[in-house]
């Protein structure tokens, strides 16, 4: 089904289904135990042996030996592969670092060898016997050091987000110095990591020439592709499935070290292999969210009119990989006349750097929010009504391309009233609470809606009930109920006669997961398969598909009255299809937005920092099921907490990696760290998107938090602090007389 | 107990018979000793609904109840635990007859991708029945009166469970509905 005009009422508009708070259909299964993921999957494969990956212990140079005598000869041990018997790998899809293959060492960690054993404990053991050999090489650790040769470069996030090395609206030299009031700050963010509670894993089997890997993955036939490249096998030979996903966040965005080993494995064990990345081997391993340097400068008008703005972005990264888009937003989400986004990349020796939870406006906005933040005390405005008066309704490096909807001046009205911003005391530091310190923080929210072709297969079984089969991931998004209930909706069946098949390769390729485009693009995608069983359906049973209505069970056309389960009496029904788009999107920007609001207690000894309130108001189109839609935006909320108060990898600048390696080094937040959340969704059905009229939901959630959060400390304690996280130490010894 | 008759040494791996009761079933197996209690249940008695994080006990979704208490269960030995009655998801509840705790999950959302999930369901009832039998956390205010199941103890005693998507909010909801207080 090609979208290329808005969509009128459909059978979707009903929201007898679509639209409710339903209870997620899998929830029986993850609250018991049964749901069954990558490492778990005992059934599918006979004769399981244990794959257990040992990563570098240097972060660039080249191996000269490795000693697998012992190894070999310990008990258990079925075989053993290391990188200096196989050839450099190609690189899968948006990957920059070999997974395996090779003597050189371009980052510590990088899986060097694994060995397979009958047991976990014997392969664990055998795999400490090996000796490497190591030759290292300097390399370049420290993002500040380098800062100064970064060159400039344009860059996409893989996720639409995306810049150019310096793009330029008007003339921002001039318009800055010109300004009466103006703002020049730079900000840091440090490097991030998923830390997603499944480690990556994945058992391998062949049959012949034919590979299946069951695997932990958000983009299943990304995955298919990059499997075949990066083993040089035709891509029909390789199945990929993943039912179930604990969490990924863009870390499982791409094939990693645990796949591809598997798959060596297997082959040269001749029998199935399961491996999973040790918790300790993930940060390292695999990706992360690159550190920031961001400059912004703001100019405006006294009465608060923004004249002039610019976004520059310094990251690190890998040879040939990409730069953190952290200035995308800025292009979008205030007016300004004369403007300047640019981004630097400098060369850095560290782990590959890329996507995770909205790659580019996460950082991004913790500076840019924080800015207008500043800005805002500056000219003598609230910040909210700051932004208000900054709002555009169109594009504003393109101005006769409006946003499709755009109601960011909603979320934070609503936000300031319900969230009690009129208490709030424009001069820092005044609000006591005991020994805390109390202060509020605002910050907009913003990520765009993304288009991508999606498809799935709809069959009615001859017991009347309808399978959705689709490569779709749920990765704890709820894709498992929001395409239940569609499939419910579309066919008019009670939601507990849906079956729902994810994660298959061997089922039509979907949007997947990532870039916040999963739900309304997948969803669509069952909805267009759904119209074409509505056909087949309504042909068989010799109804006018055109004015037939479906529901409660039964199809009804004129006073003709017929239950479904008979147009599968003579066998099922299978219809499939795909939405595809046409340039709606390139004729109206789509974006998602918010407003969050944030109560913060400092103390007034320790300036220990507590988050006591939060709030999200989100327009982000039709809400396909309030529920599971709120808990992506409170998850969002939280990780903004983290990257605001605690997250940071180390960096080990003279070895070259990231100390804090595991979830006790490298803190997130914890129960006590979160106080109530509340959203609130303005529910506003987009007719571009798509026939869901739906948007992404699950990254706005922590677009704008972290600085929501800075601003509030800012509010309580009178401290700016522009380098995040905000830990203690930065306010100490600044912190305002107890007294 | 190790096979004292096979010869044992650093070449092989010291095996041992264990024997203990899980959801109420006695099961018996013959351990490499150096397998965690963790592994003992996902790998040999392939109850997988009890998660593996982190191995170090720094996540908590391996939590299971044991002899009572929870525990998490990558941090212990499964030779360690002879005769010891062990409690996982998996006996809690059933997908058509789950725990009450289970239940409140589903309905408050309390979880997201699932993995922490389990532990999170453990920990949360053997917290509440910590709170019941009396025990104080770091957040008691007072020592001498009986704990209550506040949000602010909830959180306190479920800060070992990690959950990366951040479902907090609604689980302690759904903790706060289980121990019979308003939401």
């Amino acid at each position: 089904m090609k979208f290329d005009t808005p969509a009128t009422q459909n059978p979707i508009d009903q929201l007898k289904v679509i639209g409710q708070s339903v209870n997620r259909i899998d929830g029986k299964f993850k609250t018991t135990g049964t749901a069954a993921y990558a490492y778990e999957r005992h059934d599918v494969a006979p004769n399981q042996a244990y794959g257990y990956v040992l990563g570098a212990s240097i972060a660039k140079g080249r191996i000269r030996a490795i000693d697998d005598t012992s190894a070999r000869a310990a008990p258990g041990v079925v075989t053993i592969v290391t990188t200096l018997d196989t050839p450099p790998l190609a690189l899968g899809q948006m990957n920059y670092a070999n997974l395996f293959g090779g003597a050189e060492i371009a980052h510590y960690h990088q899986a060097v060898a694994v060995v397979v054993a009958e047991t976990f404990e014997q392969a664990r053991a055998a795999a400490f016997l090996l000796t490497v050999d190591y030759e290292t090489e300097a390399g370049r650790f420290d993002l500040a050091a380098e800062a100064g040769s970064a060159e400039p470069v344009g860059g996409d996030s893989g996720e639409g987000s995306d810049s150019g090395p310096g793009d330029r609206v008007g003339d921002f030299e001039g318009a800055f110095a010109a300004a009466p009031v103006t703002l020049d700050h730079t900000y840091t963010t440090p490097d991030e990591s998923h830390a997603m509670m499944e480690p990556h894993a994945t058992i391998a089997a062949w049959q012949g020439e034919k590979l299946t890997l069951w695997t932990s993955n958000q983009m299943i036939a990304w995955s298919k592709g990059s499997v075949a490249k990066i083993l040089g096998i035709p891509k029909e030979n390789v199945r990929v499935d993943s039912p179930y996903i604990g969490g990924g966040f863009g870390g499982k965005l791409f094939v990693r070290a645990d796949a591809v080993l598997a798959a060596l494995a297997a082959k040269a064990a001749r029998r199935p292999v399961k491996v999973a990345l040790t918790r300790p081997l993930i940060v390292n391993n695999t990706t992360h969210r690159p550190a920031t340097i961001q400059r912004v400068r703001l100019g405006a008008t006294r009465d608060g009119i923004i004249t002039a703005i610019a976004h520059e972005s310094i990251s690190g990264n890998l040879k040939d990989g990409p730069p953190e888009t952290a200035v995308d937003q800025t292009k979008l989400l205030y007016a300004g006349a004369h403007r300047l986004t640019g981004m630097k990349l400098a060369r850095l020796d560290l782990p590959e750097g890329n996507a995770m939870r909205a790659p580019g406006e996460a950082p991004g906005l913790m500076a840019l929010e924080v800015a207008m933040d500043e800005m805002a005390e500056k000219l003598g405005l609230d910040p909210v009504e700051f932004r208000i008066r900054n709002d555009t309704q169109v594009d504003p490096g393109n101005p006769e391309r409006p946003f499709s909807q755009r109601d960011l001046v909603g979320c934070l009205t609503l936000g300031a009233t319900t969230f009690g911003w009129d208490k709030r005391n424009p001069k820092p530091g005044q609000v006591r609470d005991g020994h805390w310190l109390v202060g509020l923080g605002v910050a907009s929210g913003f990520r765009n809606n993304l288009l991508a072709k999606s498809g799935a297969r709809v069959r009615l079984e001859v017991d009347g009930r309808v399978t959705v089969e689709t490569d779709m991931t749920d990765i704890g998004t709820g894709s498992y109920t929001i395409i239940a209930q569609t499939a419910a909706e579309m066919m008019g069946v009670a939601l507990d006669g849906i079956v729902v098949r994810l994660g298959d390769s061997d089922h039509p390729a979907s949007a997947g997961s990532g870039g916040q485009w999963g739900a309304n693009n997948a969803t669509a995608g069952v909805y267009a398969a759904c119209v074409k069983l509505r056909e087949a359906v309504a042909q068989r049973l010799g109804i006018n598909s055109a004015d037939a209505v479906f529901a409660d069970g039964v199809v009804r056309s004129g006073n003709r009255a017929v239950p479904l389960c008979e147009a599968a009496a003579s066998g099922e029904l299978v219809a499939e299809d795909a939405i595809e788009y046409g340039d709606l999107s390139k004729k109206q920007q789509q974006s998602t937005f918010a407003g969050h609001f944030v109560e913060v207690g400092v103390d007034i000894h320790t300036a220990e920092i507590r988050v006591r309130r939060m709030l999200a108001v989100c327009a982000a189109g039709r809400i396909l099921n309030p529920k599971s839609a709120r808990s992506q935006v409170i998850g969002g909320m939280v990780m903004g907490v983290g990257a605001a108060l605690m997250e940071e990898l180390a960096v080990d600048t003279r070895r070259g990696f990231f100390v804090n390696h595991d979830l006790a080094g490298y803190e997130v937040p914890v129960h006590a760290d979160i106080p109530h959340q509340k959203v609130i969704f303005l529910d506003e059905p987009d007719p571009q998107s798509s026939p869901m009229k739906a948007k992404g939901v699950g990254e706005l959630g922590v677009c704008g938090v972290g600085a929501a959060v800075a601003n509030a400390v800012y509010n309580a304690t009178g401290l700016r602090v522009r380098d995040y996280p905000l830990t203690l130490d930065k306010l100490l010894d600044r912190m305002p007389d107890a007294a | 107990m190790a096979d004292a008759g096979a010869p044992v040494g650093p070449e092989s791996p010291v095996m041992a018979n264990v024997a203990f009761t899980v959801n109420g079933k006695r099961r018996e197996l013959d351990l490499d000793i150096r397998t965690s209690l963790l592994d003992a249940a996902r790998e040999h008695l392939h109850l997988s609904g009890s998660k593996k994080g982190c191995d170090h006990g720094q996540c908590g979704a391996c939590t299971m109840i044991v002899d009572g208490r929870r525990i998490n269960a990558c941090l212990t030995l499964a030779v360690m635990h002879q005769g010891s009655d062990i409690v996982t998801i998996e006996g809690l509840g059933q997908p058509d007859n789950l725990h009450p705790m289970q239940d409140a999950f589903v309905r408050h959302d309390g979880y997201q991708c699932g993995y922490c999930t389990p532990g999170q369901i453990c920990s949360g009832v053997a917290v509440l029945a910590e709170i019941e039998a009396g025990i104080p956390s770091h957040v008691t205010a007072d020592l001498n009166a009986a704990p209550e199941a506040t949000a602010d103890e909830i959180r306190e005693r479920m800060s070992g469970n990690l959950c990366r998507c951040g479902a907090y909010s609604n689980i302690v909801e759904a903790m706060t509905e289980i121990a019979g207080r308003p939401a």
